[in-house]
């Protein structure tokens, strides 16, 4: 909708991810409106909006994940460090490698938390034993799982809790070298005390990531994100600094569901 | 007070109902009980019956001499154990990963296309169709080509019977995979044959030895398709070439005969099969309940 304001609000940064005239179909329902929107690096960027409005599909477009289902369509322009991924010539397993994602629910996979770690990095690399060891200790540093780990490495991923699945997921994202990372409502399926250590973390993974979350709650999109964008119905209401939409959002829709007075 | 005396007057009239609705609740449970008695006293008596006639005739030569002639001293089942041994688990071997591939296609790849719709449909005409009837189908593609029966015809005809199990389990434990787990594998960059092989079957893995094991169970006792093609022998072979010995057929023929040694062998060879079969359900239920 309002992409010069956008650009101007986001002076002085630089640029990772550039969509443009972005529409999506599930079939004949379309669910994302052309969207464009400019996704700074290494920063925190926040999507919110009642439920169907768009922004889990907007984020499963990012990594094209949608191809896995042949009725779904998007049509436009996601070009990351200025090429367009939903063109590319490039293997979708690339693409996806270079922009890792994160589930609503934990996902472990049914092997050992090391094995968990090794699985993506296998794909793409062939690494001697210490080299591998080496790697799967620094995602999991990464992802503030290590202290609790360390002395299991070879138990299943499914017997650790629901938060620690969910950074074993993260560390395993992160292994593969990501240089974004995608959160789709992370902290959903967590108590609190879990959600606070997710937050930390994606906290600390902006020094060297470019992230986007989608999130339902709104202290969470507060907390964690430099800048946010709101959905509704399939368009992109408002994006700007977190601080200006929390506190002075140019726009009534946004002002009225991030009061809730509506959502 | 006036909010008292409503709570009082309601509690007196709910008495009746509640007291008819516990009878109502005896009786519905004494007959699903008597139900359930009636059920498993059949159950019980065949395998008493089976587990105390049977065991009369085992004795170690069960084991190791082949089927006695009529009224003769002696002799065993050695070559219809080993000739069923050898068949059954020739038979999952074949059939196991002809199955298991079809139903990896039918969850992973052909979920809503049109070839997989009319494959679950043919293969779920096949799981419920009469051993006999694939039997007949063995032996008149091959008995009747090769002109004698033999151990491959009888391993072909079992395999049938284990296809279509071991397909459906496999498609249905996979279906039982949450597409979040396909998604996490694949958004790593996974391809998805190695999203199938490391993640999704892997996952399922419990759930389809389970199915393999059932479908071992079942063709350990099947004796209609082994009559049009293994038939017996009554001498003891290891040629998958000739006709083989096997127990379904063996505890058949040797039932229906007049002579008193060969009844009692047959009582010996049922009990072989309960054991053997009881033993796989057990292992599939504990395998199962392991990893769920």
């Amino acid at each position: 909708m309002d992409t010069a304001l956008a650009t101007d609000r986001l002076a002085g940064e630089r640029i990772k991810m550039n969509v443009r005239n972005l529409n999506f179909f599930y079939g004949k329902f379309q669910a994302l409106k052309n969207i464009n929107l400019q996704i700074p690096e290494k920063k925190v960027t926040a999507f919110i909006g009642p439920s169907g409005c768009g922004k889990s599909t907007l984020l499963r477009v990012f990594n094209r994940m949608f191809e896995l289902y042949p009725e779904q369509r998007a049509e436009g322009e996601v070009s990351v460090d200025g090429a367009d991924i939903l063109t590319t010539k490039e293997d979708v397993a690339l693409v996806r490698a270079k922009i890792g994602m994160v589930f609503q629910k934990p996902t472990p996979f049914p092997m050992s938390i090391y094995d968990n770690i090794a699985f993506g990095v296998k794909l793409f690399e062939r690494l001697s034993k210490s080299a591998m060891d080496d790697r799967v200790e620094w995602a999991l540093r990464k992802a503030a799982l290590w202290n609790e780990v360390k002395d299991k490495l070879s138990q299943s991923g499914t017997s650790l809790s629901g938060g620690q699945q969910q950074r074993l997921c993260i560390a395993r994202g992160i292994a593969v070298r990501p240089e974004i990372i995608l959160f789709d409502e992370p902290c959903s399926a967590l108590d609190p005390i879990s959600t606070a250590k997710i937050e930390e973390l994606i906290d600390e993974l902006k020094g060297d990531y470019t992230v986007a979350i989608v999130t339902h709650n709104m202290q969470q999109a507060a907390r964690v994100s430099d800048y946010t964008a709101y959905m509704y119905l399939g368009d992109l209401v408002e994006f700007g600094e977190t601080d200006q939409i929390f506190i002075k959002p140019k726009r009534k829709e946004t002002e009225d569901y991030i009061t809730g007075r509506f959502g | 007070m006036s909010a008292i005396a409503p709570a009082a007057a309601r509690t007196d009239y709910r008495v009746g109902p509640h007291r008819r609705r516990k009878i109502v609740n005896q009786i519905a449970l004494t007959l699903s009980l008597l139900a359930m008695a009636f059920g498993l006293v059949w159950l019980i008596w065949i395998l008493w019956d089976t587990l105390i006639l049977g065991a009369k005739g085992l004795t170690l030569a069960t084991f190791t001499e082949s089927t006695p002639p009529p009224n003769a001293e002696g002799g065993g089942l050695a070559n219809a154990i080993v000739g069923s041994l050898i068949m059954v688990l020739a038979a999952t071997g074949v059939g196991t990963p002809i199955g298991i591939l079809a139903g990896i296609y039918l969850a992973e790849y052909g979920q809503r296309t049109w070839l997989g719709h009319v494959t679950r449909f043919i293969n779920d005409i096949l799981l419920s169709a009469p051993s006999i009837v694939i039997g007949l189908f063995v032996y008149a593609v091959i008995v009747a080509k090769a002109r004698t029966f033999s151990g491959y015809a009888g391993v072909i005809a079992l395999a049938l019977i284990v296809i279509p199990v071991v397909v459906r389990t496999t498609e249905n434990m996979l279906q039982l995979i949450p597409n979040s787990l396909r998604e996490a594998a694949v958004a790593l960059g996974a391809p998805k044959w190695v999203m199938i092989w490391r993640v999704t079957l892997k996952a399922a893995r419990a759930g389809v030895v389970t199915g393999v094991l059932l479908a071992l169970a079942r063709i350990a006792g099947e004796t209609a398709p082994l009559l049009f093609t293994a038939l017996s022998n009554q001498f003891f072979s290891l040629n998958l070439g000739d006709p083989m010995a096997n127990l379904p057929v063996t505890i058949f023929k040797f039932a229906m005969s007049p002579f008193a040694n060969w009844q009692q062998m047959a009582w010996a060879g049922v009990f072989l099969i309960t054991v053997g079969v009881l033993a796989l359900n057990i292992l599939a239920r504990v395998l199962f309940r392991q990893r769920h």
